[in-house]
């Protein structure tokens, strides 16, 4: 695939520029100036005071965690699904996608109802006689309602790449006398990076971001970085110190974007 | 044995991820309007729903919005897939890096920069300026469905192909697109679930008197969600359900049948 | 393969059908249109239709959740809207900012017929000259209590500091009542911007926040019908339908006083309707669509024509929906704090929360 396909990115590469550059550069603009246009570093730095630094620390704490129980649940079962019978993929796909065509906003409303005081679970456990679990308005509730959101986001990259590994190469293993063990560690793992990879990310980044999750699941007394971003271009009107505070929330993104591309290109030499 | 830990693993995760979905299909029965009292079984959301004007016009911007949003993300998202692959290592990064944006960002920076876009342009708010910024959000979804698919396929055939005097396009549809077809597939569905799914965008780039189904839940939030909407989901989720099932058991029930004449 | 593509083909055509009806939505009446910006929730749907029908306009309709989240998008421009419905502190920032319009009253007849002149009084706080606004609702904030889960009856804001309650209060998750309970409890006005009244107020809620369940808004209604907290922070045109609910609930006016406030019509100076608005806003005078809509929200109309409409006596005398304000001490109305005030309250609840 040579030159020939260079002007196919025209069309996306312009939109890009429209939608997402151009955008970008207003929430710039926006960061480093104040009320009256003039330049300042003050959105930025903003974020060392108390409230903010422990907001932001608290969402790279809750999105961490959220991500690596997310990954440690998705491997296993995408694992198990990419054995399953060839004709069932894309059902299995969907069996994942589903729970989205129940609105967001529904769903993790649906687990406020479920984790409440005299919620539906606790209902159950006074049943069993069993102490009730009292969750709901902690950050426990919060990495619960992310992993519940974001799950599907890591089982069906991992099952995408998992799924495509051929047979063959792992029968092979086991011929040349590697153990499950051993071909799952230099064979499958190596092989499935690109998945991980696209699976962290789609977990992380909204995970970390969020606000609806901590405001439904958090009892509003949890502030995260997305809640204080929002707060501010929502209720204190304050465009500049929001976008200053996103500029920060980006540089994260952009770690993240730096270690996906690091991996990334372990991944390609793997495939070769 | 390992199989059967398997299945309950498996069970436990569907289990998870279904109990919430759960819930809401029993709220839509509950004669109570308040979802904490359960007042009883009854049916009559479901006739309310559709006297509902407001909220089936809202299903109808939603899927609109859905279909055309997630429809041309994908064909643009395969194409810059397509090219991007014959990109050069450093321009393939750069234009990666800039598809990671609107996923990576968070969604509220996305809306609120779109928003000041389409003020800037001057555009009224309202059913494009939804479309506009959903295909932005969704074409990353479509490119890392695909993406790893693409790195996983092997050049030397679509090469091969060419070598049998296969043209370009007719290469790239016997070969690469087959082998793509799932990513591409995923991806346009997780293109539009995510924008069936999404809300904080839309509300910052809707106009007024135009509502999906997430921005007329949010208000409903505020006072309280009424009961049709429970109903309205459940009849959503069931008959994505019951096609999925139908389109699955369809062609198994076939190959039975081939098989059994074939018996005979 | 066949499979996959049976697939796609069941997606689409399950969708296909759906969006093609949701296409049909009709563009502008015969007498042209109004763009209405309201609270959620606000009105009786059918009082619109009613419009619609008798004057030809068509009403193009929209919500918002907070007067925090209204402000910017009417300030944006991004959507032209005639007729919006802010509380007080909010049109006096707004007439602060010049972006409302002189209501003309003489096409506004069932304003002054039908509202209360004390509410017009009352509304002189946010709209010194009764130029910009007419009222629409009003109300107090209070507390909601369940006399099954207390011990003692709930009379002051102090009450929401007692450890007794840990776990089972609920607080409203906006800054300015957050703010205005702790100021109360202190005997500070609540439009104070004296700074070391603020650090106290502030201090107050921090220590008060372990006791706290949730810091919600409209969720107080279905968590307290739910019996999911004792105590919680409401919005007098709540109580009505949540006792109506559950009996066990009761709301008071907290001896400390409140929060009197006002919700009125307003055009925008902007408006590409303006006639069309004035329309808008004296039909939602007349007192039969005043009753209509004070039946379905449940909030206190300042509509005195209306009022007299009511049929049940219990919610015409009720003083949770028309309470006597003379019987109450300290009762205020928010004003506009200004730029350096508002930064300043957002920044001590940041400080709240984050603690």
């Amino acid at each position: 695939m040579t030159s020939k396909n260079k002007w196919l990115s025209t069309p996306y590469v312009l939109w890009s520029v429209m939608f997402i550059i151009i955008p970008l550069g207003m929430i710039f603009y926006y960061g480093l100036t104040d009320k009256t246009g003039a330049f300042t570093l003050d959105n930025i730095t903003a974020i060392a005071t108390a409230e903010h630094a422990k907001a932001l620390w608290l969402s790279l704490l809750l999105s961490l965690i959220s991500t690596l129980i997310c990954f440690l649940l998705a491997y296993p079962l995408a694992m198990i699904l990419s054995n399953m019978k060839v004709n069932q993929h894309s059902f299995i796909i969907l069996i994942f996608i589903l729970p989205m065509w129940m609105n967001f906003l529904l769903r993790t409303l649906a687990w406020q109802t479920l984790l409440e005081k005299s919620g539906v679970i606790n209902s159950v456990l006074n049943l069993l006689h069993l102490p009730n679990i009292n969750i709901i308005n902690t950050p426990y509730a919060i990495i619960l309602g992310m992993v519940y959101n974001f799950l599907p986001f890591m089982v069906l990259p991992l099952y995408n790449v998992l799924s495509k590994i051929d047979e063959n190469v792992l029968d092979a293993s086991k011929d040349l006398g590697a153990g499950n063990v051993y071909t799952f560690v230099r064979i499958i793992l190596p092989l499935s990076i690109p998945g991980i990879i696209s699976g962290i990310t789609m977990v992380f980044v909204p995970a970390l971001t969020t606000f609806v999750i901590s405001t439904l699941l958090g009892g509003s007394k949890i502030l995260l970085i997305g809640n204080v971003i929002e707060q501010e271009f929502t209720q204190a009107s304050n465009w500049h110190l929001g976008s200053g505070l996103s500029i920060v929330l980006m540089i994260f993104i952009i770690l993240n974007m730096i270690a996906s591309a690091v991996f990334d290109k372990d991944g390609e030499g793997a495939t070769l | 044995m390992k199989s059967t830990a398997k299945n309950i693993y498996t069970a436990l995760i569907f289990l998870f991820l279904y109990a919430p979905i759960a819930t809401l299909m029993v709220l839509s029965f509950n004669a109570s309007k308040t979802r904490s009292k359960w007042g009883g079984f009854t049916f009559k959301w479901y006739s309310s729903l559709f006297r509902n004007d407001e909220i089936l016009e809202a299903l109808g911007n939603t899927l609109l919005i859905a279909f055309v949003s997630a429809l041309v993300a994908t064909v643009i998202g395969t194409i810059a897939c397509v090219a991007m692959n014959s990109m050069k290592r450093r321009s393939r990064t750069v234009l990666m890096g800039i598809t990671n944006i609107p996923m990576l960002n968070a969604e509220i920076v996305t809306g609120i920069s779109l928003m000041l876009l389409f003020i800037s342009m001057g555009l009224r708010f309202g059913l494009g300026t939804i479309l506009l910024s959903h295909i932005t959000f969704n074409i990353p979804y479509v490119i890392l469905s695909i993406m790893p698919r693409m790195k996983q396929l092997n050049p030397s055939t679509y090469e091969a192909a060419l070598d049998l005097g296969a043209s370009h396009t007719t290469a790239f549809f016997k070969v690469v697109f087959p082998d793509l077809l799932p990513g591409i597939l995923s991806g346009f569905l997780m293109a539009f679930t995510m924008s069936l799914d999404d809300f904080i965008i839309t509300h910052f780039t809707k106009g007024a008197g135009i509502d999906t189904l997430s921005t007329k839940i949010y208000t409903e939030v505020k006072k309280g969600i009424k009961p049709e909407m429970y109903a309205l989901s459940t009849l959503i989720f069931v008959t994505v359900l019951i096609l999925l099932l139908l389109v699955n058991m369809a062609p198994a029930k076939k190959f039975r049948d081939v098989s059994e004449r074939r018996k005979s | 393969m066949i499979n996959k593509r049976n697939l796609l083909f069941a997606v689409f055509g399950l969708s296909i059908p759906m969006l093609l009806s949701g296409c049909g939505s009709s563009k502008g009446g015969v007498n042209g249109e109004v763009i209405v910006y309201n609270w959620g929730e606000y009105l009786d749907p059918e009082t619109i239709e009613i419009f619609e029908e008798e004057t030809g306009i068509k009403v193009i309709y929209d919500e918002f959740e907070t007067n925090e989240v209204m402000y910017p998008k009417v300030e944006s421009g991004a959507a032209s809207y005639d007729v919006v419905c802010p509380s007080d502190y909010m049109i006096s920032k707004m007439i602060a900012n010049d972006m409302l319009a002189p209501l003309n009253f003489d096409n506004i007849p069932n304003a002054k017929k039908n509202i209360g002149a004390q509410y017009f009084e009352q509304s002189r706080s946010f709209d010194p000259d009764n130029q910009y606004s007419v009222p629409y609702c009003w109300g107090t904030v209070g507390i909601l209590y369940n006399k099954t889960m207390v011990e003692e009856p709930i009379t002051s804001w102090a009450q929401l500091w007692d450890e007794k309650y840990a776990d089972n209060i609920l607080m409203q998750d906006s800054v300015r009542d957050a703010f205005m309970v702790a100021e109360k409890l202190n005997g500070f006005s609540m439009n104070t911007i004296d700074a070391a009244e603020l650090e106290t107020a502030k201090n107050a809620l921090i220590e008060q926040k372990p006791l706290v369940q949730a810091y919600v808004i409209d969720q107080v209604r279905d968590k307290m019908i739910g019996n999911e907290a004792a105590i919680g922070v409401i919005y007098s045109g709540e109580a009505i339908y949540t006792q109506r609910e559950n009996p066990d609930l009761v709301y008071v006016i907290p001896e400390e006083g409140t929060n009197v406030w006002i919700d009125s019509w307003v055009i925008l100076k902007d408006a590409p309707n303006k006639e069309n608005a004035e329309k808008f806003i004296d039909f939602m005078c007349r007192d039969d669509i005043a009753l209509k809509n004070f039946e379905y929200i449940t909030y206190s109309t300042p509509n005195d024509a209306a009022r007299e409409l009511i049929e049940d006596e219990d919610i015409k005398n009720s003083d949770i929906a028309f309470p006597d304000l003379s019987l109450y001490n300290n009762l205020e109305t928010y004003v506009y704090l200004g730029e350096e005030g508002d930064a300043l309250y957002n920044t001590l609840w940041k400080e709240v929360k984050s603690n």
